[in-house]
């Protein structure tokens, strides 16, 4: 789960990392009435979506006068935008923040994640500010340093001094930024953050540091845990299949194919399309339906699927193992039934009384094909399609 | 000889009288295991499953000397249940458990890190060696004694592996589902060296999938250090970037952790890799007829 920057930054202050002064705007009015109760005399407008990239894509604007916040609010609220993370459909804009405008001597990047190599949460920063971090590791990695926080001790002063020599920091700055960097730890752990970047924090004219963007992201595995941040929630900037499939309780991931996936188990999922792939055909939809696989499931799973008109036929595997392939088979066909499915329908099951399933699913009159094996039934449902 | 289970490994389940921790201890008694009682916090002294329930996995060790323990107990427990079972003497734990908050598992790690305590999982099916001691949620019976050994990411693709092999007459070793999380247990190069140390073990199939890098410092280990033929399947070559695809660690994070890097570093090292993980049993016979 993501938040919103202006959500992110209401964390940050309430951890006393400095943000400049902002307020959160829904319409061009309520974005003058922001810049006006903010006062002085420039003003950063920003699109607030799940997505970073914003500045090249027309969603950071500098405003000098009341006529140019309005003028920037307008053209961001009710557009979508479009960054090199959204793809080219975008995501609504609904809401704006108008910031105070900073005085920017240098930029830093700065970042709390999970190190999976090491098992740690590590803080990483660069001094090639306000630059994606990853082009940076790809063609300066000696730009950037590392430390890995073990979650007994915590964060460390060494740590944070060694951080903060790397990044450039001098004199008072040293210790402005381990009060930083302890509370973006202390976050990280107390919100379940699975990433908290500040890109960039900068070194102001007058020598202060400033977190001048926000990014929390929460670790969905703990959501449950963080009664506030979930209902900081914005389902808007979320994909509206993956979103329904998360109300089901199914894993989904929408890609660009014509042949919808059904599957149990993740590795089995991602692999079924892979050999659909293999066999020249293209996979629209990545679905774990989980383990259980019941017909209240298969349901939810064939409703989910039919809803993307470019599906053009459906790939059921499914390895049996402790749940029978009948009690599948059943599923199946009582969901094809009530859903009304149209289009081919392939399935292969595996498993314990695999051989009275597919006996089921032949005589059922569905359009239904019973197949062997995973390759059997990936050529199958390519043929179907073409 | 198998490696991390046998017939004579005394197993517990913690959440055992749960709906999860019921219903799959009694598979894995029917199959065999040496489930020697229970633990559920507060219904210390009852009989479930014809074995006794203690309050604590101490009280447990103590009475009934068991050295393996399986978790059922809610995500939001499990981390706690683990480093019980750690603290309690337990060798093994195998936990089942999908949906661990990554920092409970970062204090988990930290925590065993020195310990003799082997961890497999979370989010995982758990370990077996067939004919001998199942523990986990993987189906019994379409196993078979052999010598394969088998690690893997995925469920329902070590099924899909034993399967094969069991089919192709091969059988199996062992099999470690070593689970879908980012920060987990016994990871690819430790089950490696497990198998490449077992004499029952001759060929060993690897399993991974997008995400990290233990497929590739996998690769690393067995370029210095394994002599068996090792044959290898990635997931997700069709995953697209930034998505998470089911298990929590899989997911492609800064053009790092793809499929194309994974099977490019496996190759590098001599292992023998399929695109398709219906070609993975006949690629094990293959392998080993030319070793033999």
């Amino acid at each position: 789960m993501n938040l919103h920057e202006y959500q992110a930054k209401q964390v940050f202050s309430a951890y006393g990392i400095p943000v400049p002064n902002g307020r959160v705007a829904a319409t061009a009015d309520e974005a003058v009435q922001a810049a006006q109760a903010l006062g002085g005399s420039v003003w950063v407008v920003k699109a607030q979506v799940h997505a970073g990239g914003r500045g090249k894509a027309g969603g950071v604007k500098l405003a000098r006068d009341a006529d140019a916040v309005r003028a920037a609010a307008q053209a961001m609220l009710g557009t979508r935008l479009a960054t090199k993370q959204t793809g080219p459909e975008g995501l609504p804009v609904s809401k704006v923040y108008v910031e105070s405008g900073s005085a920017i001597e240098r930029e830093i990047y700065l970042s709390l994640t999970l190190n999976r190599e090491k098992g740690r949460i590590a803080m990483i920063g660069s001094a090639a500010g306000g630059m994606d971090i990853e082009e940076v590791a790809a063609h300066t990695p000696e730009q950037i340093t590392t430390v890995n926080i073990h979650p007994a001790a915590g964060l460390q002063p060494y740590q944070c001094r060694r951080m903060a020599f790397a990044l450039g920091f001098k004199g008072a700055q040293i210790a402005e930024f381990q009060k930083i960097a302890m509370a973006l730890y202390q976050l990280t752990l107390d919100k379940d953050a699975s990433l908290v970047e500040v890109n960039p924090l900068i070194v102001t004219k007058d020598g202060h540091l400033l977190a001048l963007d926000a990014k929390i992201n929460i670790d969905a595995n703990a959501v449950y845990r963080q009664k506030a941040l979930e209902e900081m929630r914005d389902e808007s900037q979320e994909d509206p299949m993956e979103l329904a499939a998360s109300r089901h309780d199914l894993n989904y991931v929408s890609l660009d194919g014509d042949i919808a996936c059904m599957v149990n188990g993740a590795g089995l999922a991602m692999a079924t399309m892979d050999v659909i792939k293999l066999h020249g055909g293209s996979p629209a939809n990545f679905l774990d339906v989980g383990g259980g696989a019941t017909a209240e499931r298969v349901t939810a799973a064939f409703n989910l699927i039919l809803s993307n008109p470019k599906v053009r036929g459906i790939l059921v595997n499914i390895f049996g193992g402790i749940v029978r392939c009948d009690l599948i088979a059943e599923g199946v066909i009582t969901a094809v039934k009530a859903v009304g499915v149209k289009v081919p329908v392939i399935v292969r099951l595996e498993g314990t009384n695999a051989e009275k399933a597919r006996e089921m699913l032949a005589q059922s009159g569905l359009k239904v094909t019973a197949a062997t094996d995973l390759t059997d039934a990936a050529k199958k449902a390519v043929a179907a399609v073409r | 000889m198998s490696i991390l289970v046998n017939k004579n490994t005394r197993l517990i389940c913690q959440g055992f009288t749960g709906k999860q921790g019921t219903f799959h201890s009694e598979q894995c008694i029917a199959y065999g295991t040496q489930l020697v009682g229970g633990v559920t916090p507060g219904r210390g002294g009852d009989k479930h499953l014809d074995r006794p329930v203690f309050d604590t996995v101490h009280d447990a060790v103590k009475a009934t000397g068991a050295n393996a323990s399986m978790i059922y107990v809610p995500a939001g427990y499990a981390a706690d249940a683990i480093l019980e079972a750690a603290d309690a003497g337990i060798e093994l734990v195998v936990c089942i458990t999908e949906g661990i908050p990554v920092n409970d598992m970062v204090r988990v790690k930290a925590t065993l890190a020195g310990t003799n305590v082997k961890l497999i999982g979370p989010n995982c099916p758990g370990v077996i060696t067939p004919g001998e001691c199942k523990i986990g949620i993987m189906p019994g019976f379409i196993h078979k004694p052999g010598c394969i050994g088998i690690v893997s990411r995925s469920g329902t693709l070590t099924y899909e592996t034993v399967f094969q092999t069991t089919n192709n007459g091969l059988g199996q070793s062992t099999c470690v589902g070593i689970g879908g999380d980012p920060v987990r247990g016994l990871n690819f190069v430790e089950v490696l060296e497990l198998f490449q140390n077992d004499p029952q073990t001759e060929g060993i199939i690897m399993v991974g999938e997008i995400g990290g890098s233990d497929e590739e410092a996998g690769a690393e280990f067995i370029k210095q250090h394994v002599t068996k033929p090792v044959v290898a399947y990635i997931a997700g070559v069709t995953a697209p970037p930034g998505k998470r695809m089911g298990h929590a660690g899989a997911v492609i994070a800064g053009g790092k952790g793809t499929a194309a890097d994974k099977f490019r570093a496996l190759e590098a090292a001599g292992v023998r890799t399929v695109k398709s993980p219906a070609d993975l049993g006949a690629a094990m016979s293959e392998q080993l007829r030319k070793k033999r």
